[in-house]
């Protein structure tokens, strides 16, 4: 495909994985950070419902990442670009505890956050 | 157990997602990691931006969608606004250091078995579980 057919599909495509992504996570109740406290919550009212939505996610994932990164490449685009890193360093993993630390203080990853803070009227 | 369990909700939910997470790498080659997606929104690569603006704006959209077609979904906020910019920082300042967040690392890291992803998982979910349970039953 030429520059330009990509240059339409690749935003169309991406519209169409974000709307997706922003339903399952309405669906899920992900996009509530109460709820996702609540999975975070181990030795309070547990609620275990984040684990399944990961369960239900990798379900998908899993086989269809590996058909595809065996084909020859993506639809409109040159080729796949997952990441290269290998191997742990010290950037992840202090990286990883900021960001659980920040997580469970108020409840938003980032995919929530954006769905939330724009398409709700969050109850602070 | 919380009388709040939805596992059927998010099993549905969860398969939205990974589909969501196989269209753009189908498509147009890419991982669905939302953190960075919208760092790559700063960084102004020429040609790189407009599927990144178009996949954020997605997402309010069809959470918005699923409230219109289904139903409103619950957004509780309880940390007050200075805890929660707070949150935002580390949470924005760690997914970039350590390059991802629950769904980079969650969902599309741990399905291509990378083990960056599978370690990154389980420090933020132990990290953000003892954060809780210092909030909680703590303090």
């Amino acid at each position: 495909m030429n520059s330009t057919g990509r240059s339409f599909a690749q935003p169309a495509f991406a519209l169409a994985s974000g709307v997706l992504f922003g339903a399952g996570l309405a669906l899920s109740g992900m996009i509530n950070p109460a709820k996702v406290l609540g999975f975070l919550d181990v030795a309070g009212n547990w609620d275990p419902t984040l684990a399944f939505v990961m369960l239900g996610a990798l379900v998908v994932t899993m086989p269809a990442f590996r058909l595809a990164t065996r084909t020859t490449g993506p639809w409109f685009a040159p080729r796949y670009m997952l990441p290269e890193r290998k191997g742990l360093d010290a950037r992840l993993l202090i990286g990883a505890a900021l960001f659980g630390v920040g997580w469970g203080l108020a409840g938003f990853c980032p995919g929530p956050a954006i769905a939330a803070l724009v398409a709700g009227e969050p109850r602070v | 157990m919380s009388p709040e369990f939805t596992p059927v909700h998010g099993f549905v939910g969860g398969l939205l997602i990974g589909a969501a997470a196989v269209l753009l790498l189908v498509a147009i080659g890419r991982v669905a990691g939302v953190s960075g997606i919208a760092d790559g929104l700063l960084a102004r690569v020429a040609g790189d931006r407009a599927w990144r603006v178009a996949f954020v704006v997605g997402l309010p959209l069809g959470a918005l969608a699923y409230g219109i077609g289904f139903a409103e979904p619950e957004i509780r906020v309880d940390a007050t606004l200075p805890v929660v910019i707070a949150a935002g920082l580390l949470v924005g300042f760690g997914t970039r250091l350590g390059s991802g967040c629950t769904s980079g690392h969650g969902v599309c890291g741990i399905a291509r078995w990378s083990l960056r992803s599978i370690v990154a998982t389980i420090v933020f979910m132990a990290a953000g579980a003892a954060t809780v349970f210092v909030a909680r039953h703590l303090a």
